[in-house]
């Protein structure tokens, strides 16, 4: 399966002396993380399946330094922002799309003050372009009629006011997108953001996951579907908790698009 | 003789309106003590926030029963003020309803009506106010946060509209002319019965005490202000002016720290150089203390309401955590509020009292609690951001104390040698594209 996969870099581009359409921001949960890895494999697929020219900066890609700043330590923050841009300057980047909403923002909101100026899509956005261009087909496959809910995570949400590319893709699977009683600008954060991610909640009654994964299980979704790496793996811990991961997966937009086909 | 009155009333006015110009120079010197921040950009976007948010009340209804009480409260304070006009022109020259002199009766019954029927509409939702949140006891009042005084606060205010909307339709009701041309006594005429057993002198003097209490009771509310939570009705407007233009996710980038960055990654800098001028670089980075914060950020600290929709929707404060968004604001006002007297008593100079936001009022546990997921920024209605000031806070704890829990700075430590919060290494960054 994996030989198919076609992951040019920003180096092979510029051997050959061309530029890809967009970059690909991977993210370190992306390249690292055992779950959002097969998040960004689906997602190349799509882009393969597009003949989309994209590239990747592989192992010139560094951390966009998003957690460190929520975390207080602006000068990390800032370091590595300045060196990322160095790279994409470099190379001439004019747009880039990532999976993760917490890179997308940074990228996007924190970066051009530092002089990285891009045109910036979460990978939701980008498929809706793909499919409003005609370069993809969506079709509904095994998800056709089931009822998926999708949990907003906070930074395309109310950090960006991204609610409906998300949301038209669920819809083009012929699914019935159901919501949960938190949603949109309301949206309850699954736990992770602002580095919590990293550390051990404070004390309280309940962890964060927890409570989120119960408001989505109260509506009976058939999948719970996620459009970020972290918020990903705050719902897959949720849902092992509550014993339900054997009915109710928890999957990315672009894992359920790319399902549905049998890519 | 009977100058004695418009005399005393001019000194009364003289004195209410005085007290309170003192106490709004204190605000505004108070707020002026968080360092300068750039408001100038997207002015449109901005008055449209203020034209949406604080005069249309845009967000308040985003919780309908609340919501539109609280806009029929509102517009009835307002309106019915255009009476207290009438009042201090009759209190300062001795007349006695001058709206009558200078508008055709029809017109002046119209608009006493309209005040009227708005009256008895503030007195109904200040009643259903006071029973959500005495009878009701709707959790977000009831937070820890919400202690004697800012639970009584609240409530003097709706006593207050009470009696403010009882005096004006006794008032009315009680004034044998303002009856006897039946034009506008919509409300007032089913109350004047009530009264039908007194004397002429005993209704005219029940008329004049209930006008004197009337406009005694507007200066002491005015001047309430101060002290209480209801700043808001007149610092909604700057606060939804000056509040961020930007997408709530963008953090802002810190100047000083740009400049230290683009000087350690240039190599053309001499690392043995002389300093640069440290006059530009600030005392510290981030914020321990009020004078720390920005101005908008401290006039957020006096503009909320208290009303705990921030804490109602933070996933730290719903899972049992000791962060609420909305104890930030209180213990930023109230730490401002002691600095501000400090200074008062040190013939203007701030003298170090050993206390500090941090620790004294806000704890570390709060700020390692948030997950910066802007939940709270999105809730309040008036444009308050209680995040920037964790941010703040937090820049200060890991940038000059070093004092982030252990976990963070491992993350922190990854990213500096590897590029990515997990200890893997960057060389493998593309391994999955293999596996
Ligand atoms: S940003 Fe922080 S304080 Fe505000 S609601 Fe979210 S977790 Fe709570
Ligand atoms: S910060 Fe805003 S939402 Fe929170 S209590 Fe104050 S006014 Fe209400």
């Amino acid at each position: 399966m994996s030989e198919l996969l076609n992951v040019p870099t920003m180096a092979d581009f510029m051997a050959q002396g061309k530029q890809p359409e967009v970059l690909f921001w991977v993210g370190c949960a992306g390249s690292f993380d055992d779950r959002a890895k097969k998040i960004t494999k689906a997602f190349v697929k799509l882009l393969n399946k597009a003949q989309v020219e994209f590239a990747v900066l592989g192992t010139e890609e560094s951390c966009t330094g998003d957690p460190a700043k929520r975390a207080g330590n602006e000068f990390l923050f800032q370091m590595q922002a300045v060196t990322n841009i160095e790279v994409m300057n470099a190379y001439e980047i004019k747009k880039i799309v990532t999976a993760c909403p917490h890179c997308f923002n940074t990228i996007k909101n924190e970066y051009p003050e530092l002089g990285g100026n891009y045109e910036v899509l979460h990978h939701t956005q980008f498929l809706k372009s793909l499919l409003d261009d005609g370069r993809l087909t969506i079709e509904g496959g095994q998800f056709k009629g089931k009822r998926i809910t999708f949990h907003d995570p906070c930074y395309l949400g109310r950090a960006n006011n991204v609610y409906e590319a998300p949301r038209d893709l669920i819809k083009k699977l012929e699914a019935e997108l159901i919501e949960m009683k938190n949603c949109k600008k309301d949206g309850l954060c699954c736990g992770a953001g602002g580095a919590q991610m990293f550390k051990d909640a404070e004390k309280g009654d309940k962890e964060v996951n927890i409570e989120r994964t119960e408001q989505a299980l109260d509506i009976k979704p058939e999948i719970i579907a996620a459009g970020c790496p972290f918020c990903n793996t705050m719902m897959t811990d949720g849902v092992k908790a509550k014993e339900k991961e054997n009915e109710v997966p928890v999957m990315d937009i672009a894992e359920l698009i790319a399902n549905a086909q049998d890519l | 003789m009977d100058y004695i009155t418009n005399i005393l009333f001019a000194v009364l006015l003289f004195i209410g309106i005085g007290y309170f110009s003192k106490n709004v120079k204190k605000l505004s010197r108070n707020i002026k003590l968080g360092h300068d921040v750039d408001v100038s950009d997207n002015k449109s976007q901005r008055w449209k926030n203020m034209a949406m948010i604080a005069l249309g009340q845009s967000k308040m209804v985003h919780r309908p029963i609340a919501g539109i009480l609280h806009v029929i409260v509102y517009i009835g304070f307002i309106i019915i003020n255009i009476e207290v006009l009438e009042i201090i022109i009759d209190g300062l020259f001795g007349t006695h309803r001058i709206g009558l002199s200078v508008l055709p009766v029809s017109v002046y019954g119209f608009l006493i009506g309209a005040f009227e029927v708005l009256a008895v509409l503030v007195l109904v939702s200040v009643i259903v106010f006071w029973i959500r949140r005495n009878i009701l006891k709707i959790k977000r009042f009831w937070n820890k946060e919400m202690t004697s005084w800012p639970k009584n606060d609240a409530n003097y205010i709706l006593y207050f509209e009470v009696v403010l909307m009882s005096l004006f339709l006794i008032m009315n009701a009680s004034d044998i002319h303002f009856q006897s041309m039946n034009s506008g006594n919509v409300i007032s005429q089913f109350i004047a019965p009530w009264f039908s057993g007194f004397s002429e002198s005993a209704l005219h003097s029940m008329e004049r005490t209930a006008w004197w209490f009337h406009i005694i009771g507007i200066l002491i509310f005015l001047n309430y202000l101060y002290f209480s939570k209801h700043l808001h009705i007149l610092l909604a407007f700057p606060n939804t002016f000056y509040g961020s233009v930007k997408p709530q996710g963008q953090f802002d980038n810190l100047e000083a720290v740009t400049k230290e960055v683009k000087m350690m990654m240039d190599p053309n800098v001499d690392p043995f150089a002389a300093p640069a001028d440290n006059a530009e670089m600030p005392a510290k980075f981030g914020a321990s203390d009020v004078q720390d914060l920005n101005w908008v950020q401290l006039l957020n600290a006096y503009t909320c309401t208290e009303c705990g929709r921030c804490t109602s929707q933070c996933p730290a404060n719903q899972t049992g955590k000791k962060l609420s968004p909305r104890k930030i604001m209180m213990d930023t006002r109230d730490r401002l509020e002691e600095v501000g007297k400090n200074i008062d008593a040190n013939k203007g100079t701030f003298v170090d009292d050993g206390k500090q936001l941090l620790d004294n009022y806000i704890t570390r546990e709060e700020l390692w609690a948030c997950t910066s997921c802007n939940a709270c920024v999105e809730a309040c209605p008036v444009s308050i951001n209680p995040l920037s000031i964790i941010l703040d806070m937090r820049r200060y704890l890991v940038m000059e104390q070093s004092a982030a829990p252990t976990e963070l700075n491992n993350m922190m430590t990854n990213i500096e040698n590897n590029g990515a919060p997990w200890p893997y290494n960057q060389m493998d960054r593309l391994n999955w594209k293999n596996e």
